[in-house]
């Protein structure tokens, strides 16, 4: 399109969307300056969902922040939980037992799973499809079932601990899972039917919201995200932690980094999630979930820091203990503000209606980057 | 024309206005709980539930509930224009089914120029949705008008060039005579392109998923619709729903024969059955589509209108006026 007439401020409009609008998904507020239906420019405005969670983290003990953990990313938050737990057992030197590494990989699997199908029902509500999020919500429903069952929680699970798990699980348990994932499998079809094969959904997926390599490495993208441009990047296999180097598994990689190629890699991430949980149950080893801890931690002075693959990038935990029972520092770095901050340079010229498409393309939560 | 027959006259407008009236209401009920039912349906969710036996109560209940409602009127709004949107987004629509043929009883009148009449009052039902948006003095309203008339100037053309074709066909203008002369093979077999083109034009008319684009929620919140409340809502609400029913009535006259259709157990009701048949499952199909296909993009929907339906129902129309002439 030509913007030539839009130099003129006359012509242009100020639109603020959100911070309450369907499409925003939380509590995003974008300024777009609009010249008719198309985008010139894009402000984002952040800190609407504050809860200063690094803050909280200098006020209370080591061990009191993993109830934090899965706040920050609500839709993900078993990643959050691990990458602390992470944190601690480097700084504590603590041996964490096998089962309990295989716990922690269901359920972060589980848990990528259920906020994956998630993204796939809230960014086709963006298109404007509004049946496919009950099928989506009617899976996830599953997946966090059995999340509630393992961690006793169905949002904000209270699961990771330094030096394991919080609670075992049983024969039907497992059983449970099983059937999960033999029920998820036979849902592909229909995902493929009412989804990927439809024309309309192709129309406006296909080739939108383009993002290069490089690109999305000057912007310090993570996750499927960057994947889908092609760069295979992820935390899981470049640095493998709590014994995801004993899995096999892919790194489903997208082509063009446009929409389509952000939806094909999620949905190829859940069939991979299916793969990963499908060997730690056929191996999964008997022995304690929890190791012993002392009661009361207090890290040695240094900088500590862990990596794990959440749902959204990476999502990383830095703190600095000065030996005392409260961290000195702590500071997350998740993904959500390294791939929201595409959207300027991804939206120049686009349509507004592209422009919801592409934001939803990112999987953002938008309380993650605001924490 | 002496006394008594004036009388007549004079009550068969007054009870075919109170009918139509009545009728529209009602068929913002139905279809309202009909298309909430589907839509649980083909979400594998059970739907209103709750009011009434399977929750046929609810759309009643809605209805008095908006009404008990205040209409909100925002402070910078066109305060008149406002308000009186809604009625003229309810008038065109509700207008042309004096001209429908129901059965060949059931109409209240028969025009000569019928089709005409109906499609050229039915292109009013722009305006009301342009004011109601532009009024709002709502930047998102705006929008939403706009694509609006847009939309419905790009998709008036297509449905008259597929209403011409017929017309040429039949030799009439006259929508009981378009009924007439189907009595023998419905125009859907010689013209089913032409169905297609009206569908998809008919679909964008009455601004139905995936061309809901003047009120795209996940877009524009809600579109022309974003500040209205209580009563407005509602009018608009029934505005759509009857706009709906008077582009599958329009449908079935033109192409899917009418009131024909094998004799019933009941000869009296028989064609005013087939035809009520004829239209609803038209607009199970809207609803259908509707809660399948995520929405086109503005400039995707205008491309499809000039680039294949206008020239589509074009030599739609060149080849049926060459078929007529030989």
């Amino acid at each position: 399109m030509t913007i030539s007439a839009a130099e003129s401020p006359h012509y242009r409009m100020h639109l603020n969307l959100g911070p309450q609008h369907p499409s925003t998904h939380g509590v995003l507020h974008l300024e777009l300056e609009m010249y008719g239906e198309y985008v010139l420019g894009i402000e984002t405005v952040l800190g609407y969902g504050h809860r200063m969670h690094e803050k909280t983290a200098e006020r209370r003990s080591w061990q009191a922040f993993f109830a934090n953990t899965p706040r920050i990313d609500y839709a993900c938050g078993l990643p959050h939980g691990h990458c602390y737990a992470l944190l601690l057992e480097e700084a504590l030197q603590i041996e964490v037992p096998e089962r309990a590494l295989s716990l922690r990989i269901v359920s972060s699997e589980l848990n990528r799973i259920a906020s994956h199908l998630l993204w796939v029902g809230a960014f086709l509500l963006d298109l404007g499809a509004f049946t496919p999020i009950l099928y989506c919500f009617d899976d996830r429903e599953q997946a966090v079932d059995i999340l509630e069952h393992m961690t006793g929680s169905r949002l904000t699970h209270p699961y990771m601990c330094a030096g394991g798990v919080t609670g075992d699980i049983d024969e039907e348990t497992v059983l449970k899972i099983r059937a999960f994932i033999r029920r998820m499998r036979s849902r592909f079809s229909i995902y493929e039917r009412l989804v990927t094969n439809n024309v309309i959904f192709v129309m406006r997926t296909r080739g939108i919201g383009v993002i290069t390599p490089e690109l999305a490495r000057a912007y310090g993208a993570t996750g499927p995200v960057l994947r889908a441009s092609g760069v295979a990047c992820d935390i899981r296999t470049v640095a493998p932690y709590g014994g995801y180097g004993r899995y096999t598994f892919d790194v489903p990689l997208g082509a063009s980094g446009d929409c389509l190629d952000r939806y094909r890699v999620r949905m190829a991430e859940i069939r991979q999630s299916l793969a990963i949980i499908e060997q730690a149950l056929d191996r999964l080893p008997g022995g304690p979930v929890r190791a012993a801890v002392p009661r009361k931690i207090a890290p040695p002075p240094g900088e500590y820091s862990s990596s794990v693959e959440g749902a959204r990038g990476h999502v990383t935990y830095w703190a600095v203990s000065d030996g005392s029972e409260i961290p000195y520092r702590l500071k997350i770095r998740s993904a959500c503000m390294g791939n929201l901050s595409l959207l300027p340079e991804l939206c120049r010229g686009m349509l507004l209606a592209d422009l919801i498409a592409t934001l939803g393309s990112l999987d953002l939560v938008i309380p993650e980057i605001d924490r | 024309m002496d006394n008594s027959a004036m009388d007549i006259d004079v009550l068969r407008i007054v009870c075919s206005v109170v009918l139509v009236a009545a009728f529209v209401f009602a068929n913002a009920t139905v279809m309202g709980y009909l298309e909430r039912k589907l839509a649980g349906r083909f979400q594998r969710r059970l739907g209103p539930m709750e009011v009434g036996w399977h929750g046929i109560l609810q759309m009643p209940v809605d209805g008095i509930k908006l009404l008990a409602k205040r209409m909100v009127v925002p402070q910078q709004a066109e305060g008149l224009v406002f308000r009186l949107a809604p009625v003229i987004s309810l008038s065109p629509v509700l207008l042309p089914l004096i001209a429908i043929p129901f059965s060949p009883a059931l109409q209240v009148v028969d025009m000569p120029a019928g089709l005409i009449f109906v499609l050229a009052i039915e292109a009013f039902g722009t305006i009301g949705v342009f004011l109601a948006g532009w009024s709002a003095n709502n930047k998102y309203a705006m929008i939403g008008a706009m694509r609006s008339v847009a939309q419905n100037i790009a998709y008036e053309i297509p449905i008259l060039l597929v209403a011409l074709a017929v017309a040429l066909k039949a030799g009439s203008f006259s929508l009981a005579e378009i009924v007439l002369s189907q009595a023998a093979l419905w125009f859907v077999a010689l013209q089913p392109f032409g169905f297609l083109i009206y569908l998809v034009a008919g679909l964008s008319e009455c601004n139905r998923a995936p061309f809901d684009l003047p009120e795209a929620e996940s877009e524009l919140t809600a579109g022309y619709l974003t500040e209205y409340s209580g009563i407005g809502f509602s009018l608009f609400m029934i505005a759509e729903y009857t706009h709906m029913f008077t582009i599958c009535c329009l449908a079935t006259v033109l192409f899917l024969g009418g009131w024909h259709g094998p004799a019933l157990p009941w000869p009296a009701y028989s064609s005013a059955i087939w035809f009520f048949m004829k239209a609803y499952g038209l607009m199970f199909v809207m609803v259908w589509v509707r809660w399948t296909f995520p929405r086109v993009r503005y400039d995707q929907l205008m491309k499809f209108a000039w680039k294949y339906l206008i020239p589509f129902a074009l030599v739609n129309l060149l080849i049926t006026a060459l078929v007529v002439c030989i």
